[in-house]
């Protein structure tokens, strides 16, 4: 059995910002898991541009991102261990993985980090109809193939869904010199960034057609063909509106679903909104000394706010190990209101906050000159009209802690009030 | 049409032009389970497979259940077929190594009318001497299955009903046809047979002849077209499609035995069962196609296959479907299995018409068509002294105890490299499938076998992984790795930055 004071499971943007957090507020040892052959997870093979905004004031790519993180945690002299893959993690804190170097390996933590990150949906999660042939991918699989293994997936691309992977793709394969016909999204909005659609979409004149599904996929070996109906309310096709593509490539955009096996087996609780545990303002799971962030805790849109809530993660799991963390403190309920879908954390001991508490939420729908209200105990603490909310858009609200402290409210409800929902 | 690089099976006597005692057309659970019982015996034998791997028609899509035997009419071929067949499994996974649960099953009924099917089918089970076959109340299958619906009135309950990999056991059934000296030639189409003085000549689309004593008819829905090119006509295959849906493992524990519905004169209602694997299968409905390639899924028949699960299980989640796929039964017009010669050309022997419970007969099924064949070569076939009927099992990483694996770790590191991060299944399990008799060629071709891409991601993580090892292990380029059969190409060439030489 080894020994550890904090263990990061998973070597992405995640793993990477709450193992350096950590270190830095004090874990003395700290050791980083990854599965991959290298470490920075799925950022390695964002190549594009977009990523550091908010961090680093700066434009970056994936890989460039990643590698500021990875300078840091050499310079900082953290272990980390590739080609690990984590078999359990229990709640009583041992992890058990292997490797093809160290063989099976028996893990003893303080405490525990999860940065499992999140994989994308299938055809089969939606069932799309028709034949079954080679040509169909999910778009971080393409993605993969295209700027990691050098090889391209097609000629003739039709895209199902507008998640940001699949506006990205439309683009990259665009350059490639493949044909993107059209994107065809179920909902009536994008589930994508603005600034991907304008971007990736309306630059290479790539057609996006909302409240439209894929009723067939044709071709017995290779893709051959797809058709694409209207949607109506129920979003049921409906007949007529049929439109039929000849293409050799479908590429899914459909969503993602945090990674929480791990975390089920450790018995803890989930959030069935989010897919992901539910958290406290430490990032802290419903097992004590478990920590989770980024990803496998909720789908982020930025990586920049991942880096954010890992960083917390981290140096709240460092807190814990040195048993600065309140533990036995009044408990605030974080709730969704009116038009929001979920926020995270699910629960706050203001005890433990610093100067702020960053709430993370996706409203519902897509809402113009709204406004998004946060109540304690009907207090309104937080107020802020928004132009424009979208459920492709995550919104961040920031609540004086001093404020929490003072109220020690029961519940924190957050709501979108006014403004009109927006039918595209 | 790409191939891809590496169709190395084929008949050693086929290249040589020679004369095989016993060529068998289709490599699905029936051709390969009579190869595999005709390997007892001192016989060349040819399998011949219009695809590109085994097990990759009807038996690559069914519901996988080994049928206890109630169901299918006592005084038919398919009753007696399955009564046989049923019992033969225990024997057959512990030779062969392939995955076969006897978690039993339960008819539900709903009505009086269905309840009286029910004890007719008691009868049945009663004369074909089904074991441990009865009629529950509704509290004592609600006490056992909670999440059954709480409109049953009653239910048949046969503890000998089981579940099995049926691509696992074709799989198992032609590697140890082929290590004990039968041949396999994939890719392989029959497009004519002609007789001759000594039996038939074979030629196949790719301009190929071949010569046998003896054919065997295992062409699944192409059956009859084989049958007519030899024999006259006297049947037909209508196929007959159905839809299934395929759960999570996180679903696994809704059911934990095989829940169909009462046969109406509607249909035989769908089923809702464990798999193998620990999924959850539902379906199938019935729907006749022309197509005998139309592996095609629908929305309406899809909508259907929820509603009627739905009526068994109310609470099925299907919120947690992985993968949705179709099936096509090769019904016969006869309507009941055709094993033997034909009438007119008594060394042509069908073992036709396999609809359900074809799967549950195939051991039996073998062992009638050997009988024949022996008949047609002209009396006792002569037991080979060095047959062995067992396969080397496959190390299963994810199912093994950690003291185990620790174990396989020590042996090869590769068992520490996990490939398939959501069935756990490790890069040396990748290579051993590979490098098999009768080893995988293709992406489906190593899920079939060792599951990589089976779960819940659907191969998302994994194919590259999957694809880079087949190419390695094969010498090939991982450009020219395939999904499945011919055509089945996935990736187009190589990006602009390859090229360029960036």
């Amino acid at each position: 059995m080894q020994h550890y004071e904090v263990v990061i499971v998973g070597g992405g943007p995640a793993g990477l910002a709450a193992a350096i957090e950590a270190r830095k507020n004090g874990a003395q040892s700290v050791v980083v898991l990854e599965r991959d052959r290298e470490l920075g997870g799925i950022l390695q093979q964002c190549i594009h541009h977009g990523f550091g905004l908010v961090v680093f004031n700066e434009e970056l790519t994936g890989p460039e991102y990643a590698e500021r993180f990875i300078d840091e945690l050499m310079e900082l002299g953290i272990e980390y261990r590739l080609e690990t893959m984590v078999l359990e993690v229990n709640a009583d804190k041992t992890i058990r993985a292997i490797s093809p170097s160290d063989g099976m390996i028996e893990i003893q933590a303080k405490a525990i980090v999860l940065n499992m990150g999140c994989r994308e949906r299938t055809r089969g999660a939606i069932a799309i109809p028709g034949f079954r042939p080679a040509g169909v991918f999910s778009a971080g699989t393409a993605q993969r193939f295209v700027n990691m293994e050098g090889y391209m997936v097609g000629k003739r691309v039709v895209i199902l869904g507008s998640g940001d992977i699949g506006l990205i793709m439309a683009r990259r394969m665009a350059l490639e010199g493949a044909k993107v016909l059209a994107v065809a999204e179920i909902m009536p909005y994008s589930g994508g960034l603005t600034r991907n659609i304008v971007q990736c979409l309306h630059d290479y004149d790539i057609p996006l057609y909302l409240s439209h599904t894929i009723t067939e996929v044709r071709g017995k070996e290779r893709v051959e063909g797809v058709t694409i109906a209207e949607v109506d309310e129920n979003r049921k096709p409906m007949t007529g509106t049929e439109k039929h593509y000849d293409c050799d490539t479908l590429l899914l955009s459909v969503g993602l679903i945090p990674e929480n096996e791990l975390s089920r087996g450790a018995g803890i609780q989930l959030d069935p909104v989010t897919g992901g545990p539910i958290v406290n303002e430490a990032m802290e799971t419903s097992v004590p000394g478990i920590f989770a962030s980024g990803n496998v805790v909720h789908v982020h849109d930025l990586v920049d706010w991942v880096t954010e809530e890992s960083r917390r993660a981290g140096a709240y799991a460092a807190r814990y190990v040195q048993n600065k963390l309140v533990e036995d403190a009044s408990v605030i309920a974080s709730r969704p209101g009116d038009g929001i879908g979920y926020v995270v954390p699910h629960k706050v001991r203001p005890e433990n906050l610093n100067d702020k508490l960053a709430i993370f939420m996706r409203v519902k729908e897509v809402f113009h000159d709204a406004k998004l209200v946060v109540k304690a105990d009907g207090e309104v603490v937080y107020s802020r009209k928004k132009r424009h909310m979208a459920p492709g858009e995550m919104e961040i609200v920031q609540i004086d802690a001093q404020k929490l402290k003072d109220l020690k409210p029961a519940e924190l409800l957050v709501s979108v009030e006014g403004g009109e929902t927006v039918h595209v | 049409m790409r191939y891809g690089p590496y169709n190395h099976f084929t008949g050693s006597r086929m290249k040589r032009g020679e004369m095989y005692d016993v060529v068998i057309i289709g490599a699905g659970v029936i051709g390969c389970g009579i190869a595999r019982e005709l390997s007892r015996y001192d016989l060349s034998i040819l399998i011949l497979e219009k695809e590109g791997d085994v097990a990759d028609g009807t038996t690559k899509a069914n519901s996988a259940i080994v049928h206890a035997g109630f169901d299918a009419y006592h005084k038919t071929v398919n009753g007696q077929m399955n009564a046989r067949g049923n019992p033969m499994y225990d024997r057959l996974a512990a030779e062969l190594s392939f995955p076969f649960q006897r978690i039993g099953s339960l008819v539900l009924a709903f009505s009086e009318e269905e309840l009286a099917s029910l004890r007719e089918l008691i009868d049945n089970a009663n004369v074909l001497k089904i074991p441990g076959v009865e009629m529950l109340a509704p509290e004592t299958v609600h006490a056992k299955h909670a999440n059954l619906s709480q409109e049953i009135r009653g239910a048949l309950w046969a503890p000998t009903g089981g579940i099995c990999g049926p691509w696992e056991f074709a799989i198992a059934l032609a590697e140890n046809a082929v290590e004990n000296g039968a041949e396999l030639a994939l890719n392989t189409q029959v497009t004519g047979i002609q007789k001759t003085d000594a039996g038939f000549r074979l030629s196949t689309a790719a301009g190929g002849s071949i010569e046998s004593r003896v054919v065997v008819n295992a062409a699944g829905v192409y059956a009859d077209t084989i049958h007519n090119m030899v024999a006259e006509p006297f049947f037909e295959i209508h196929p007959k499609r159905g839809q299934y849906f395929l759960l999570d493992k996180a679903a696994g524990d809704i059911v934990d035995t095989v829940i169909f519905q009462a046969p109406t004169k509607a249909g035989k209602g769908v089923l809702v069962s464990p798999t193998v694997h620990g999924n959850i299968i539902v379906g199938p409905d019935a729907e006749y196609v022309e197509d005998r390639e139309d592996l095609r899924t629908t929305g309406p028949q899809l909508d259907y296959v929820r509603q009627a699960a739905r009526q068994s299980v109310p609470n099925i989640p299907f919120g947690m479907n992985i993968t949705t796929f179709a099936g096509l039964r090769a019904e016969s017009s006869t309507r009941d299995f055709i094993i033997g010669p034909a009438d007119d050309v008594p060394n042509f022997i069908n073992a036709a018409g396999m609809k359900s419970p074809g799967l549950s007969a195939a051991p039996a099924v073998a062992e009638e068509v050997v009988k024949h064949v022996g008949v047609a070569l002209g009396g006792e076939l002569k037991e080979r002294k060095d047959f062995n009927p067992h396969r080397r099992p496959a190390a299963h990483f994810a199912e093994a105890s950690p003291e185990k694996q620790a174990e396989l770790i020590a042996t090869d590191p590769r068992f520490a490299r996990i490939v398939c991060r959501c069935e756990y299944v490790t890069e040396a399990e990748v290579v051993d499938v590979i490098h098999r008799k009768v080893g995988a060629r293709s992406v489906d071709g190593v899920k079939r076998r060792a599951r990589p891409g089976g779960g819940r991601c659907q191969g998302g993580f994994c194919s590259p992984r999957v694809m880079e090892i087949l190419a390695r292990e094969l010498g090939t380029d991982m450009g020219d790795v395939l999904k499945d059969g011919p055509g089945s190409y996935i990736l187009t060439g190589r990006t602009k930055a390859v090229e360029g030489g960036m």
